[in-house]
C-alpha cells in the first residue's frame, strides 16, 4: 500500500512502473467495475449477430448481464438480461430467437424485444394493485446504447461522452478499417463465438496484445515448428504452404523487424500498433480484393484503405481488435484474477471469398480452442497472475521500456520502438484518470 | 444406424480404437501419425450440427502437414507451456459400427469417449463421441476422417486444447 491506511488508486499507477494491486487486489477489482466496466462505452455485439426480429445473444458488462435482441420494427436493444417481477435472468441460453417475446420461465411473464412488458399472466391479481404497463415492470434497458458502423456498445450510465467521442480517432479506426476494406462499407459477423477463460487479470491480456517483445519468445516453439513445417509442404507438395503456416512463423520474427513498428497511443487508453504482416501480397484473392474496392471507391481510394497499416487496436477497456485480419475479441473480467473472453471474426460485404478464408485461418490458427499461439499467452498470463498475488517478493511492474522518450503531440503519443512499453503506459494513463476523475 | 458384421471385424475395429487411445494418452507421436492415410483428417467441429469443416470455424481441422506442426511445437524445447505437459487418460467404449463397405473393407465407425487431463495441479474432464472413417489397407485400417464432437463444444474452455482429443 503505498498510502497507509487510505487508499488512492492514482498512487498504483506511476509514469513507468504500477503497483501490483491494480491486478491482484479484490477491492481494486471491485472499483474498477464501478468506475471503468460500468460507466464507460463497453462493446456488447455486432448488430448482424440479431439479423432477424426475436434474435438475442447474451454477454456480460462487467457484472451484469446483458442481452442485444432485435425487435420485430428491425432495432436493436440492449436489455439488463433480468425480469423485473421477481429478478431471474430471462435468457439462460447463450443466443437464440425468442419469437415475439421474451418469456419468463418462472412466472411466465413476457416482454417484446424493447424490454416493454407484454402480457402478464393471471393479471387479475394486479387489478386495482398495479398497473404492471408501468415502466417499472419492464426489462431495464443499458443506460445508454451507441452503434458505431454496426458495432453496438453500452454505458451503463446516463453520463459522460458519447459514443463516438469517447472511442475518438484512436479506437473508431479499429472499426472503420474492418469495414472500409469491404466494398459495401460493412462488416457482417460470423455467429461463431469461441469463448476461453484467462486465469488472470483483463488487463494482463491487453497489455499482451500490443507487447511486441513477447512474441519471438513466448511463441518460439510455435514459430519454429510452423517453419519447418512451411518448408516440408513446399518441398512434398510444391505449393507454397496455406497463409496459416506463414501466420504463425511471422510469431518469430526477428527482434529488428518488431522494433521497426510504431505504437500509438490515443486519449481514453485507446492504442494502436501498426502492421507488421504482409497482407498485401500480389496474389489472386488480394489481386481481386483491390479490384473490387477499386469498382466500389475508386483507385485512390481503394489505396488508401488497403495501405492503412493498423494491425491491432486495443479499444479501452474491452476489446482486441485486429482489423486488417477481422479478427475481435472482447474481455469480460470475472474477478482480479478470472477473465472471460469472447473471440469473433468477420466477413466483408461484397469482397472476395478467399479474403475471409484468410480471416478464417487466422481465427483457427490463433484464436481457436486448439490454438498453438494462445496456447503460450495463458500459460504465461496465469504465471504472471500468481506471482502478482504473493504478498511478498517485491510490489511493482515495471514498465519502463523506452520511458520518457515517447513523443506527445496533441494527445497522442508515439514511442520510439514497436517494443516500447508506451501501449501499457498508455492504458494505465486512462485507468488512472476513470480511477480517480470522481473522487 | 449399426450395420451386421462379423465379431473379427468388429475386434479389429475396437482394437484400432483403443491403440489409438493409447498412442494419443502416451504421446506416441510417429504412431499417431502413421494411424491416418495420406489425405486423412482430424476434425472436431465447432458445433455440435455442424455438418462440413471447409470453410466454417472449427476447434481442430488438421491434416498430416499440421498434425506433424503440433508435434513439432509441443516436442520443442522452449514449449513452455509443455512444462510441465498435460497427462492424459482416456476410456473408449460404445463401439458401433455404422457400415462396412463389402467391396473394400472400409468402415465408418462411432464410439464413445471419456478423459481426464491433469495439469498444474488441475485436473479437466472431457467427454464426447469418436466417428471414423476407416480405410482398410494392406496394413491394416488408416483414419480418412476422424470427427471428435465434445460434450462442452461452445466452451468456455478454462484452457486451450494442446493436443487431440
Amino acid at each position: 500500500m503505498p498510502d497507509g491506511q487510505e487508499v488512492h488508486y492514482g498512487d498504483y499507477v506511476q509514469d513507468d512502473r504500477v503497483h501490483k494491486a491494480v491486478y491482484a487486489d479484490q477491492a481494486v477489482y471491485e472499483s474498477e467495475l464501478d468506475n471503468i466496466f460500468h460507466k464507460k462505452w463497453i462493446y456488447i455485439g455486432h448488430e448482424s449477430q440479431v439479423p432477424n426480429p426475436g434474435d438475442y445473444w447474451t454477454t456480460w458488462v462487467g457484472k451484469e448481464r446483458m442481452i442485444m435482441s432485435r425487435g420485430s420494427d428491425g432495432a436493436v436493444h440492449v436489455l439488463y438480461n433480468r425480469c423485473p417481477h421477481r429478478g431471474s435472468l430471462i435468457c439462460n441460453n447463450e443466443h437464440g430467437n425468442a419469437g415475439k417475446a421474451f418469456r419468463c420461465p418462472y412466472h411466465a411473464w413476457q416482454f417484446y424485444m424493447d424490454g416493454s412488458v407484454r402480457q402478464v399472466p393471471m393479471k387479475q391479481g394486479y387489478d386495482g394493485v398495479i398497473d404492471y404497463k408501468d415502466p417499472q415492470f419492464s426489462m431495464v434497458r443499458a443506460e445508454r446504447q451507441g452503434n458505431y458502423r454496426g458495432f453496438i456498445f453500452a454505458s451503463l450510465s446516463t453520463e459522460g461522452e458519447d459514443l463516438e467521442t469517447y472511442l475518438g480517432q484512436g479506437a473508431r479506426a479499429a472499426f472503420d478499417d474492418i469495414c472500409n476494406r469491404s466494398p459495401q462499407g460493412e462488416a457482417e459477423i460470423v455467429a461463431n463465438c469461441f469463448r476461453i477463460i484467462q486465469h488472470s487479470n483483463w488487463k494482463i491480456f491487453l497489455e499482451n496484445q500490443l507487447d511486441a517483445v513477447h512474441p519471438s519468445i513466448t511463441h518460439h516453439s510455435t514459430g519454429d515448428a510452423a517453419a519447418a513445417m512451411q518448408k516440408k509442404y513446399k518441398d512434398k507438395t510444391g505449393d507454397d504452404a496455406p497463409m496459416g503456416y506463414q501466420f504463425l512463423a511471422d510469431f518469430t520474427l526477428p527482434f529488428e523487424k518488431w522494433d521497426s513498428l510504431q505504437t500509438v497511443g490515443f486519449p481514453n487508453g485507446h492504442t494502436q500498433l501498426t502492421g507488421y504482416m504482409g497482407l498485401r501480397p500480389r496474389d489472386p484473392v488480394t489481386l481481386a480484393h483491390e479490384a473490387a474496392l477499386t469498382d466500389a471507391y475508386g483507385a485512390e481510394r481503394m489505396d488508401e484503405i488497403l495501405s492503412t497499416n493498423v494491425h491491432h487496436v486495443i479499444v479501452y477497456p474491452c476489446l482486441s481488435v485486429q482489423p486488417p485480419l477481422q479478427q475481435l475479441r472482447a474481455v469480460r473480467p470475472l474477478g482480479p484474477n478470472k477473465t472471460l473472453t469472447e473471440i469473433w471474426h468477420f466477413r466483408l460485404k461484397g469482397a472476395p471469398d478467399g479474403i475471409y478464408e484468410r480471416a478464417l485461418a487466422y481465427y483457427y490458427h490463433v484464436n481457436s480452442p486448439s490454438t498453438m499461439v494462445n496456447a503460450d499467452d495463458l500459460n504465461n498470463f496465469r504465471a504472471i497472475q500468481e506471482g502478482l498475488a504473493m504478498v511478498g517478493g517485491g510490489d511493482w511492474v515495471s514498465l519502463h521500456r523506452n520511458a520518457g522518450q515517447d513523443t506527445v503531440d496533441n494527445g497522442v503519443t508515439h514511442s520510439v520502438t514497436g517494443m516500447s512499453e508506451m501501449p501499457m503506459r498508455n492504458m494505465f494513463a486512462a485507468w488512472k484518470q476513470f480511477m480517480t476523475e470522481g473522487n | 444406424m449399426a450395420a451386421i458384421c462379423s465379431v473379427e471385424t468388429q475386434l479389429a475395429v475396437e482394437r484400432f480404437l483403443y491403440r489409438q487411445a493409447e498412442i494419443v494418452d502416451d504421446r506416441e507421436w510417429d504412431a499417431w501419425l502413421a494411424l491416418f492415410a495420406e489425405d486423412g483428417k482430424y476434425w472436431m467441429p465447432a458445433t455440435a450440427d455442424q455438418e462440413v469443416a471447409d470453410g466454417q470455424p472449427n476447434i481442430f481441422y488438421e491434416d498430416l502437414f499440421l498434425m506433424e506442426m503440433r508435434i513439432k511445437r509441443v516436442c520443442h524445447p522452449y514449449a513452455h507451456s509443455q512444462a510441465p505437459t498435460q497427462r492424459l487418460s482416456r476410456v473408449v467404449s460404445n463401439v458401433i459400427i455404422e457400415s462396412e463397405d463389402g467391396a473394400t473393407g472400409d468402415i465408418v465407425v462411432r464410439s464413445k469417449f471419456h478423459l481426464v487431463e491433469y495439469r498444474l495441479d488441475d485436473q479437466r474432464y472431457f467427454g464426447g463421441k469418436y466417428r471414423h472413417h476407416l480405410k482398410q489397407t494392406d496394413d491394416g485400417y488408416r483414419i480418412q476422417l476422424q470427427r471428435v464432437d465434445i460434450a462442452n463444444v461452445e466452451g468456455p474452455f478454462g484452457y486451450v486444447l494442446q493436443t487431440w482429443l
